[in-house]
């Protein structure tokens, strides 16, 4: 109760008001596809800790654009995930240690929260040469995702390369590049987009946070409030499509008027993600309001099944 | 023989690293820089759509975003020959300025910052002496004694959770580390704002990007963010740019000065010699002439003689990288094939090895690029550099000031200290600038013109070049299209410039010829090592470069 206050008083001090917080609880608690009932819940995940769930994130074969977007977490903000919410042990991009230091970070919590940990990986897995076109430490990726991802309590594949290979998994794939699942043969949850959105990340941890256990998936194993329905079904320019009225070209009378992008090659009709709901950065944009057609970044394959691009389907 | 010292991973950087160094007399006498990681994107763009390049380059790198994909959809455009409207110019200046006002306020809270900054040491700090300090040097919107001692009480309530997460097992306490407590705590209750401010800061790139990273709104011919070009998005962009520049100009530009009041000595350590430019940020239709950031090169430390730059002089090297023997090539002649078997992973192998004593010399998927034979940094001191050699009014004023308070020479520029505190330099100097491209959009919205985007048609054959200068330095795309599809698709990336091994000539790469001499305390806990690796801003994931093998004949290409 105690660091309850505490934490509500810190918001004050950052102005954000108790009423604030409760109603990005809220958002959070729906954009989970939780009942309402669940909105004290999901606060006290947030307000008081008992111990920080320790996380240990790994980085094989990627652009580090999937922990930018996590860097943006806006609700809640990233300072409070890194230092208040959530116990980062091993992330490379922003950790303190380096060398032979960080990789100890990384095998004493394995060791210490063995069963416990969430381990998030960015990143695809080189697999040919026996993993020799990616490694850490002169250990493969391969090498450190054996040793660390069956020892967690749950393993999330955030982004696409994680979650199925992505941009170095296309064809012709010169090193080999298998998304983590793939890999290692084991079920990891993915939350895949390029970059995803940091808020069906949180959401993902905060479930299993609450509720003990990880979201209902759909059959790749994405969760089903993140990933349940097509970009097109959300899309606010959908009516243009029933009615016929598409963009031709980009930054014609069409396009200044919002019209359907699907003639542009929009893969919203493919595409399974939350972006026309959630949007990114506070609700800022998405890039279909930015008169850009979707790119199905969070299907398989989308770098060789949805090009080229700018063709329609 | 020193004593060897491997750095593996590198953290705080993009990409994977290693860094092997020899010590001797408490100083670096040898260097290697190794990158670890092969993707092969070029291979892979081999017969695409052209249109599709800039989203697929984009993905080398997530903390560069938005910079591939403009130089990209630049080299794609001299290809085909389309030339983008105004608005279309202004909104890919806005984008790139928000990019590096973005990229470097991460890089300096929440890349480097760590390597001078002692958190635990912010634990013994007075609050309300930092708040004095705070007050007499920065003009943060936030401060007094209640607010450092909440800082303070965060940090203890964290560390006294026994859960240290990304502070654990470094090197605090390190005899490097100068600041005293207080300007500690102040340094760390920045860090924490600055997490905070970036993730706002982004909402730039939302607004005409769609999102970020991997923005999504440039298209060949233009840019798509057509509904964008409204007042109040134009308004609300110009809010959030104001609030940044706030962050830089009151916070991010006194909190360096005041770290490198204390590490003047870094002044004189980490210094290289070359310096290229390629330039940026188009005022008008004439490259080079318009750009804001200016094309050049800088030879042995004479600023005075910057003379201008050629993407012809330009050639790689692969004596000491790991793919089949070749001489080095300019990009369009270039021939790659990484070795396959011969690196096939051994277990325990690797880590025994040091790269100074390897059979075949080869330690690196990074290639080595030469400008006439020579290793050149690239990035913001580059140039700072050039445009002050070329005698730019702004940023000589800049450098000038900067000079003066810290009461150190021209000179000290050429070093580790002088890289870090270029970078906000320029921040500062781009960020400002920033102002004046909103309320030229403004003006053109207002005599109607919102034209946005260039029609055109893919042609049979084309080729062409876009010479760009991102974050971290210089950045240059080749592209040549037959048959309405790729043939040949290449960049030589500014982490490649910087962290590229030895070349046929056996010269250092610069981040090796800059650690030379570096003072190391504590061979276990080798902190300085880390401050001239980090000064570079490192990305690998772009820097390992890759041409298509079949591509080996020599041509002109146009410039457009």
């Amino acid at each position: 109760m105690k660091k309850e206050q505490d934490f509500y008083q810190r918001l004050e001090q950052k102005g954000v008001s108790r009423r604030d917080f409760m109603k990005y609880c809220t958002v959070l608690t729906a954009t989970m596809g939780l009942s309402a009932s669940y909105v004290p819940a999901v606060a006290e995940v947030f307000a008081a800790p008992k111990q920080r769930p320790p996380v240990i994130w790994l980085h094989f074969g990627e652009c580090t654009g999937c922990s930018e977007g996590f860097l943006r977490s806006m609700y809640p903000w990233i300072d409070e995930l890194l230092i208040d919410i959530l116990d980062v042990e091993y992330h490379e991009t922003i950790m303190a240690a380096a060398g032979h230091q960080a990789e100890e970070n990384r095998e004493r919590a394995v060791e210490k929260y063995a069963g416990k940990f969430i381990c998030v990986v960015e990143g695809a897995i080189a697999t040919k040469y026996n993993g020799a076109y990616g490694k850490i430490g002169g250990k493969t990726f391969l090498e450190i995702a054996k040793s660390v991802c069956p020892k967690a309590a749950a393993v999330i594949s955030i982004g696409t390369c994680a979650a199925f290979g992505g941009v170095q998994a296309a064809a012709p794939n010169p090193g080999g590049y298998k998304g983590v699942s793939d890999a290692l043969g084991i079920k990891a949850i993915n939350i895949p987009g390029c970059p995803p959105n940091p808020v069906n990340l949180v959401g993902t941890i905060v479930n299993y946070l609450l509720l003990g256990k990880l979201p209902a998936m759909d059959n790749l194993n994405r969760p089903m409030f993140a990933y349940g329905k097509t970009i097109h079904d959300q899309c606010p320019r959908r009516s243009h499509f029933e009615n016929d009225e598409f963009v031709e070209e980009f930054g014609s009378e069409e396009a200044k008027l919002g019209y359907c992008l699907y003639k542009l090659g929009c893969r919203g009709p493919e595409t399974y993600n939350n972006c026309p709901i959630v949007k990114f950065h506070g609700g800022t944009s998405w890039p279909i309001q930015a008169g850009h057609p979707c790119i199905g970044c969070s299907e398989p394959d989308f770098w060789d099944k949805m090009t080229p691009f700018y063709e329609e389907m | 023989m020193g004593k060897r010292i491997i750095v593996d991973p590198i953290t705080r950087i993009e990409g994977h690293l290693r860094i092997e160094v020899e010590v001797e007399g408490g100083k670096v006498k040898n260097a290697w820089s190794s990158g670890q990681m092969f993707r092969g994107i070029e291979m892979i763009l081999k017969g695409r759509d052209p249109r599709d390049a800039p989203h697929f380059v984009q993905r080398s790198c997530g903390v560069c975003t938005y910079t591939h994909a403009l130089s990209s959809v630049r080299a794609v455009e001299a290809a085909v020959g389309v030339r983008i409207p105004d608005n279309a110019r202004i909104i890919r200046n806005l984008l790139h300025g928000a990019q590096f006002q973005h990229d470097h306020i991460v890089h300096f809270y929440h890349l480097h910052a760590l390597d001078w900054v002692d958190v635990i040491s912010a634990l013994k700090a007075d609050p309300a002496k930092t708040a004095k300090i705070s007050e007499n040097i920065s003009n943060a919107p936030w401060g007094g004694t209640a607010y450092y001692r909440d800082v303070q009480q965060r940090i203890r309530t964290f560390a006294d959770s026994g859960q240290l997460g990304p502070f654990n097992n470094a090197y605090w306490g390190h005899p490097a580390y100068k600041l005293p407590p207080e300007e500690n705590l102040m340094a760390v209750a920045h860090y924490l704002e600055a997490l905070r401010l970036q993730a706002k800061a982004v909402k730039m790139h939302a607004i005409f990007g769609g999102k970020n990273p991997h923005l999504q709104s440039l298209a060949v011919g233009g840019i798509t963010s057509v509904r964008d070009l409204v007042p109040d998005r134009i308004f609300q962009f110009l809010h959030i740019w104001k609030e940044t520049q706030k962050f830089i100009r009151d916070v991010y530009i006194p909190d360096l000065l005041m770290v490198a009041s204390f590490y003047k000595d870094w002044g004189a350590i980490g210094g290289t010699s070359n310096f290229l430019c390629w330039g940026d940020l188009p005022t008008g239709d004439k490259e080079p002439e318009s750009l804001m950031l200016p094309r050049g090169i800088i030879k042995n430390r004479k600023i005075g003689d910057v003379k201008m730059a050629y993407q012809e002089k330009v050639a790689e090297h692969i004596r000491h990288a790991w793919y089949k023997k070749d001489e080095p090539r300019h990009p369009f002649e270039g021939k790659t094939e990484p070795l396959e078997e011969e690196v096939r992973y051994e277990p325990g192998g690797e880590r025994k090895l040091f790269f100074g004593q390897t059979k075949t010399g080869k330690y690196s998927w990074l290639k080595a690029p030469r400008y006439e034979g020579e290793p050149c940094e690239v990035g913001p001191l580059a140039r700072v550099l050039v445009a002050y050699g070329k005698g730019d009014k702004t940023f000589k004023a800049v450098v000038t000031d900067t000079l003066s308070k810290l009461n150190v020479p021209v000179d000290a520029l050429f070093s580790t200290l002088g890289r870090t505190a270029a970078r906000g330099l320029e921040t500062l100097v781009i960020g400002n600038a920033m102002e004046g491209w909103i309320m030229e959009l403004v003006e053109n919205v207002r005599n109607g013109d919102t034209k946005t985007y260039e029609s055109w048609k893919m042609p049979d054959k084309g080729m062409g070049y876009g010479l760009n200068d991102v974050a971290r330095g210089a950045l240059g795309h080749w592209i040549e299209i037959e048959d309405k599809k790729i043939k040949n698709y290449q960049y030589v990336v500014p982490s490649t410039w910087n962290l590229g091994p030895r070349c046929e000539a056996g010269k250092l790469g610069p981040v090796e010829q800059a650690l030379i001499g570096t003072p190391v305390a504590d061979p276990e806990k080798p902190v300085e090592v880390l401050r001239t690796v980090h000064s570079f801003d490192p990305c690998i994931a772009c820097a390992v470069h890759m041409i298509d093998p079949d591509s080996n004949e020599v041509y002109k290409i146009r410039v457009v």
